[in-house]
């Protein structure tokens, strides 16, 4: 912890970054995410177990945007996005600094290569949520796995917590707020969620790096992510492709190969 | 005083049940508690602080059909589903005082103007039975807005957790006297009691009154932009909140049926607001987070005479990035009685 703080304090002292994104502490026993912007503030920086919201999605938002270079607080779900966002022409590693932290020491992240090795170093984390859920479903039958879908996305009021906590979900306008013409539709009575869930999980393939992080910010307890989690390891299956691991890979939704199936198509 | 014990009470939710009207009471579901309908009794759970969601779903659910139109052999049939409906006969166990009073409030919300039939009808057909609370957590805040972890007001029906697996039992409401009245056996009379000493203690953080005086000086405060840097603009706070109110309008059909449907919408939206022509008077979350707090309270308090807020601190439980309402207010009223201090010193 106080390695990180004192990489903050420097990073802020030499110019060097204009705001650390990082967690601090919060209510009761939560963590919660600080934009640190002077140095005598760097003690409010802590990392540990509670540190889960992936805070990549503040690179995006103008108001943090215009307090120049971000540095950013990265556990290793954060490291994947970058170079994801990388990858989609959203970011530039020079653009900002990741800091990892390992036994106390912080490393400075600072070009697509060194973010590329730490990524490969550090495997798919995969939400501890995911795991047995994810096994459960599989043995299903398509008819259970739909009746399990609607009750669990029956719950679903639309508050899109599951969009804005995602960092790859950045688009300006999201189809869901278009409404000339409306494409998908707005109550959330059971169509209408699974119109939106499937949007959203349809976008995210090939795309989503397993953070979890729209699972953790559901306020009903939907553990919405193994759709996109799924999605991504069908396009891994099917397409050999794997986000959140090189900065110039291109996007398995937007390139085509000569050799890409096609048996998907009806 | 009247009092109920734990096994009585549970004769009479069962009792309930049975017969064919719906229950609503806490249940356990994603490790979450969630105010479901009661199919066996036992499900129920009692030591929860605060369920997730609130119960305003039962008055004003999140997709409310308010007609349909369907052709039919070249006519056209209009259903107005304001008119002539009856609400479902249900009842509600285990709100909390907080979520009586702003289901109370709501009430109040819809009857302005033009009173709304869709919410008459549900209100008229259900019965609240709350808990007071003996637990509290760090996102509790009644006390600082006018209400108190025992206030009555809302409730048909409020029981009062006691020793020896009893409740103390108060009835408002004609409602909730005419339902003791059908279980009088159940009950059982003691002597006063004081109800007090068995409630949770919320100290109050801020003045509800002091904060709307603030409010009304404090639109171009850039204490805003702060507190709404980790905002991430979904609108978990408004959907589980028990007073929220806003919604939009949706219709839905082709050219030979359709609903028109009234649906929960949230002012930290980046779309509440826009307008047509591409102009968006709240363009940032800073400005939909202002909003939001002024709205509950500095707009209601003067437009209704009402607390938009009821200190459930559900908003806070439920938000992603852990904006904590009863913290922020106190903060606000604090940076805000700093800045009307500048402004009497250097006018």
């Amino acid at each position: 912890m106080q390695a990180l703080q004192q990489k903050a304090k420097e990073l802020l002292e030499s110019g060097k970054a204009g705001v650390v994104i990082g967690y601090g502490n919060g209510s009761g026993d939560r963590v919660r995410p600080v934009f640190i912007r002077n140095a005598a503030e760097v003690a409010k920086l802590v990392l540990d177990g509670r540190c889960r919201q992936n805070l990549s999605v503040y690179l995006s938002k103008p108001e943090i945007r215009r307090m120049g270079r971000p540095a950013i607080v990265a556990i290793p779900s954060v490291v994947k996005t970058i170079i994801q966002l990388i990858s989609e022409n959203q970011l530039k590693s020079k653009d900002l600094v990741t800091l990892v932290v390992e036994n106390n020491a912080v490393t400075e992240l600072s070009d697509d290569a060194s973010l590329e090795a730490y990524s490969a170093g550090h495997p798919v984390i995969f939400p501890p949520f995911a795991q047995e859920e994810i096994k459960t479903i599989a043995a299903m039958s398509v008819q259970e796995r739909f009746k399990y879908w609607q009750d669990e996305l029956s719950r679903c009021f639309k508050c899109y917590a599951c969009r804005a906590a995602c960092p790859l979900c950045y688009c300006e306008r999201c189809i869901t707020d278009d409404n000339r013409p409306q494409w998908v539709c707005v109550p959330s009575h059971a169509e209408g969620n699974f119109e939106w869930h499937m949007n959203r999980a349809m976008h995210l393939a090939g795309r989503c790096i397993e953070c979890g992080s729209c699972t953790i910010a559901c306020p009903v307890g939907i553990p919405i992510g193994l759709l996109t989690i799924e999605a991504s390891r069908i396009v891994e299956q099917e397409f050999r492709y794997r986000p959140g691991l090189r900065c110039d890979a291109p996007s398995a939704l937007s390139s085509f190969k000569v050799e890409d199936k096609e048996c998907f198509i009806v | 005083m009247e009092v109920i014990t734990h096994d009585n009470l549970l004769i009479i939710l069962k009792s309930i049940v049975d017969s064919g009207k719906e229950l609503y009471a806490p249940q356990r579901k994603a490790g979450k508690t969630f105010f479901l309908s009661v199919k066996d009794v036992a499900s129920i759970v009692f030591d929860y602080v605060q369920t997730t969601e609130s119960p305003k779903e039962l008055l004003f659910p999140k997709v409310e059909r308010m007609l349909s139109y369907k052709f039919t052999d070249g006519k056209i049939q209009v259903t107005d589903y304001s008119q002539g409906q009856e609400g479902p006969n249900r009842v509600l166990f285990g709100s909390r005082p907080c979520d009586a009073i702003g289901m109370k409030t709501l009430a109040e919300f819809f009857r302005q103007d033009m009173p709304d039939a869709f919410f008459q009808q549900r209100q008229d057909a259900l019965t609240i039975i709350s808990m007071s609370c003996v637990r509290s957590d760090e996102n509790c805040f009644c006390t600082s807005v006018g209400a108190g972890p025992g206030d009555s007001t809302g409730s048909d029906i409020l029981l009062t957790p006691i020793e020896d697996s009893r409740y103390l039992v108060e009835c408002p409401t004609e409602k909730g006297k005419t339902l003791v009245e059908s279980y009088k056996e159940l009950f059982e009379q003691t002597g006063a009691a004081d109800k007090e000493k068995y409630l949770t203690k919320i100290q109050q953080t801020f003045s509800h009154v002091g904060i709307a005086r603030m409010l009304s000086k404090a639109f171009d405060n850039p204490v805003w932009n702060e507190a709404s840097l980790r905002c991430i603009g979904c609108g978990a706070c408004a959907y589980v909140c028990p007073v929220c109110s806003c919604f939009d309008i949706q219709d839905e059909g082709n050219n030979k049926k359709g609903d028109r449907l009234r649906c929960w919408d949230s002012c930290a939206f980046a779309l509440f607001t826009l307008h047509t022509s591409g102009h968006n008077p709240r363009p940032t979350q800073s400005t939909r987070w202002r909003q939001r707090v002024t709205h509950k309270f500095a707009y209601m308090p003067e437009r209704y005479d009402l607390v938009g807020c009821v200190g459930c601190g559900r908003c806070s439980r439920s938000c992603p990035a852990d904006m904590n309402l009863k913290e922020e207010l106190a903060e606000l009223g604090h940076s805000l009685e700093e800045v009307s201090q500048r402004i009497e010193e250097h006018p």
